[in-house]
């Protein structure tokens, strides 16, 4: 028996941390033994048969690049690239005079998460009297993502709860009011967790009053091309501030558009002034990641740069892209459609189809979305969100019966 | 506030004449960001890069080459590579990584039969090789013993004081090399080891000291760990190199096997970068002994608490190749065999390049190169010796001396033996 050197432990204090509220509802699902169980939970494609999805043209990447048999050698802490000037051009368009200029610094980063906790040290090392503007609600890990870089923020009215639509006016008003030079975290499409998005009027005038109040435009965009099933039409949104000539924070995730949730690809733009501007922020940018993790993981950089670099391939990938975008809005349809024809009240469920990509804010809250869970096994966020990713729409009517059990009734069955 | 579309067509169109001229007149967020300093590693690499002579070597960063100065991808990644290869889909992995690779990897650290393992007493977590598991302990170092520092060695790889620095852990150094013997200053590093405040921590280099190549013996490292433990001292080991440094992953994890049976609960951050040529997989494991399974199972929660706002989970590819590797007796068998040879190659190529120093009649003792393990070699030459190798020869290293003996080949090892003798004949 080993001698204990010490007598009592260091992290003898160290608490549980509590399940993180999105992962943690995978992890309850297979725990769960019926039949019934459904997963709305993690924003993780699947096809009408319930199944992960790994797109074809991602296994013709990994299979050309096993032939090549490249070596595995460090990328530069900045990352590929080819992947960083493909990710720029898709997100800004080839021919955008701020890639011509070289104004974008682009770095290689871990997904979204990644991407964004890049961007937040940089904040809280060079704008430290700074706030970051988050949307009320917003992904979860946001706010996870500033408290660690310790970057304050507040959040600015976005879900009105009463339309399920935007708040648009509370929206604009709250962004007024934020001290000048604020960062405004804007999601560019496909809105998580509500689904829903400004209309392109509406981009206009939060262009203007962030331009007004010389605010810094930060955009999340996770769901290029996976919300209308167009890439173009989804950067719409970011194309439009950097037209005006601002100064602009981009975050970019291949998780769901590509499917490659577990590599972990992603990159953070910065559209700057001038090129020199750039290339000192590019600089104080991997300097920031140097000491997180020295240079990016190479394997999701290089499916994403071949696919993008293949005409036939990328081609297929925007079919294919465009199947996945489709079948959500199918079952979308079939969900309205269901609670329509199910639901005896008269309530209004065409919310459903003006939301778009992989969520729906369905209205529930957090009593009635346990409902959901305890009594029909249905596994989704406690603010209401469910994924349609994990939708079939064989299952659109046992849906559309527990959305309709637990708004009406909202009493969960006792444990 | 509805908005008619003419009236919003005709601002867009005004607003996109102004945008071009804006960009032009605007001041810039960004006027106070400086450039930064460009990396004393990776920035040698970059000017080797850009040297057209043919005589040029790349004696710089650390990653291993063959004997042909290629990069090396194993027979057994490629394996491995070939089962996974569109079989698995890509679906997040669970907040805390792979939990095979962490398996195989905790075997690896702790040993095949290791008690605590059985036990369940080890909080561990994939992690983004050796920075990832480093970064992720100096944060969890931060949250839960706010007031603790780091006690570094003298010298150490330069990202240890970025990564204690971004965490906001305070540094503090303890005695390591001795430049005189090129050795260990083994009774430096026991003063500083009994002069630090109880329950300091320490962060130790496992095997094959980076940038040095010198280890302490196992008498030298029996006698740390009982002072560690008269001082209630914490050991973090950073193992970069096992089975790289001797040959044997066994051997190389001596110092903590002997750690751990004198009953210290450890820290260790593992990388798979080197030993299996994994570099640009980002492969490695965090792991945090602990009391019991009870306090393990907290710990990995928190160390997942703060992965999930820097990246939320690991990267799934090296976590496949590792654990395909090691997971499989046959894979394993090829991966020791190897990384034996990796090992078996620089420690070849340390003898030649003494032997070529001393053909060539130097009159200084060049023993520290066969002395010291692993890829890298302290030469004990100064900045300017170095530049002067640069400068002349067209030899690109650390300017802290450090070679790479990764980069060193028969064919360029009697190159570089002359071109180091040059440089110390000068001063001579």
């Amino acid at each position: 028996m080993m001698a204990l050197a010490v007598d009592v432990s260091r992290f003898e204090g160290v608490p549980m941390a509590p399940p993180d509220p999105i992962l943690g509802v995978s992890e309850a699902f297979k725990a769960d033994k019926n039949d019934l169980k459904l997963n709305l939970g993690v924003g993780a494609y699947r096809t009408e048969e319930l199944q992960p999805y790994v797109l074809n043209v991602v296994k013709k990447a990994e299979t050309l690049m096993l032939e090549k048999g490249e070596n595995k050698e460090y990328l530069p802490i900045e990352g590929l690239a080819a992947f960083n000037k493909a990710t720029a051009e898709l997100l800004f368009g080839a021919d955008n005079p701020v890639l011509k200029q070289g104004r974008v610094a682009t770095l290689q980063s871990l997904s979204g998460t990644g991407s964004l906790r890049l961007a937040a040290a940089f904040i809280q090392r060079y704008f430290p009297e700074a706030k970051v503007l988050i949307s009320s609600p917003t992904w979860g890990n946001h706010k996870n993502i500033f408290n660690d870089a310790r970057v304050p923020w507040s959040e600015y009215r976005y879900y009105d709860p009463k339309t399920v639509g935007l708040d648009f006016e509370g929206m604009i008003a709250d962004i007024q009011a934020a001290p000048d030079g604020s960062f405004v975290l804007l999601h560019g499409c496909a809105h998580n967790p509500t689904g829903i998005d400004p209309t392109p009027e509406q981009w206009e005038k939060i262009a203007d009053v962030i331009q007004e109040k010389k605010h810094m435009p930060f955009f999340d965009v996770a769901y290029q091309g996976f919300a209308s099933g167009s890439l173009d039409e989804d950067a719409s949104s970011v194309r439009l501030f950097v037209e005006r000539g601002l100064e602009v924070f981009v975050a970019q995730s291949y998780s769901k558009n590509l499917g490659l949730y577990a590599e972990r690809i992603g990159a953070i733009n910065v559209v700057c002034s001038t090129p020199e501007v750039a290339n000192r922020v590019k600089s104080q940018l991997k300097r920031l990641a140097r000491p997180m993790y020295s240079n990016p993981p190479i394997h999701g950089a290089r499916i994403v740069a071949n696919v993008v670099g293949d005409p036939t391939m990328f081609g297929e990938w925007k079919q294919e892209m465009e199947e996945m975008a489709g079948r959500i809005k199918n079952v979308r349809q079939k969900l309205y459609d269901s609670l329509s024809a199910k639901d005896k009240s008269g309530k209004d469920w065409s919310f459903i189809l003006r939301q778009i990509g992989m969520f729906s804010y369905t209205g529930l809250n957090k009593t009635q979305s346990d409902n959901m869970t305890d009594k029909w096994h249905i596994y989704m966020t406690k603010d209401g969100r469910i994924s349609l990713a994990g939708l079939s729409l064989a299952k659109c009517e046992y849906l559309a019966d527990a959305i309709i059990d637990s708004f009406h009734n909202g009493l969960g069955t006792a444990k | 506030m509805a908005m008619s579309r003419a009236a919003a067509a005709t601002g867009a169109v005004t607003r996109r004449r102004l945008g071009a001229t804006a960009a032009r007149s605007m001041a810039s967020w960004f006027g106070h960001v400086e450039p930064a300093a460009k990396d004393p590693i990776l920035g040698v690499t970059e000017a080797f890069l850009a040297d057209p002579s043919p005589d040029k070597v790349n004696v710089g960063v650390g990653a291993y080459r063959d004997d042909n100065g290629k990069p090396v991808v194993l027979d057994c990644v490629r394996e491995a590579e070939r089962r996974i290869t569109g079989n698995m889909n890509m679906e997040y992995l669970p907040m805390g990584g792979s939990i095979k690779m962490i398996e195989e990897s905790l075997k690896l650290a702790y040993g095949e039969d290791s008690q605590f393992i059985k036990d369940k007493r080890i909080a561990a977590v994939q992690a983004l090789s050796g920075t990832g598991a480093c970064r992720l302990f100096a944060d969890f170092q931060k949250r839960f013993l706010p007031d603790s520092h780091i006690y570094i060695p003298t010298p150490t790889w330069a990202n240890h004081h970025n990564i204690w620095r971004d965490a906001q852990v305070p540094q503090r150094t303890f005695t390591y090399y001795h430049p005189e013997s090129r050795g260990l200053d083994f009774s430096g590093l026991m003063d500083d080891i009994k002069n630090a405040p109880d329950g300091s921590f320490f962060l130790l280099h496992a095997c094959a000291h980076n940038p040095t190549g010198v280890d302490p013996s196992e008498e030298q490292w029996r006698e740390i760990s009982h002072q560690f433990k008269v001082k209630n001292h914490f050991p973090f080991f950073d193992m970069a190199y096992q089975g790289f440094a001797s040959g044997d992953p066994e051997r190389d994890a001596k110092a903590i096997r002997i750690f751990l049976e004198d009953g210290h609960q450890i820290g260790c951050a593992q990388s798979y970068a080197k030993n299996m040529g994994l570099y640009g997989q980002r492969a490695g494991c965090l792991s945090i002994l602990c009391d019991d399974e009870m306090q393990a199972v907290a710990v990995k929660s928190q160390l997942q608490q703060i992965a999930r706002p820097m990246y939320s989970n690991p990267p799934v590819h090296g976590a496949l190749i590792v654990s395909t590797i090691l997971g499989d007796p046959e894979l394993k068998t090829l991966w020791l065999k190897e990384v034996k040879g990796m090992a078996d190659r620089i420690i070849g190529m340390r003898k030649a390049l003494k032997q070529n120093l001393e053909k060539l009649g130097s009159p200084m003792s060049w023993e520290h190169i066969t002395n010291q393990i692993g890829m890298f070699c302290y030469s004990g030459m100064t900045p300017e010796q170095v530049d002067r190798l640069t400068n002349e020869f067209h030899i690109y290293m650390t300017r802290n001396g450090r070679i790479s003996m990764a980069g060193v080949t028969t064919g360029n090892v009697a190159y570089l033996a002359n071109a180091i003798h040059e440089c110390h004949a000068v001063i001579i």
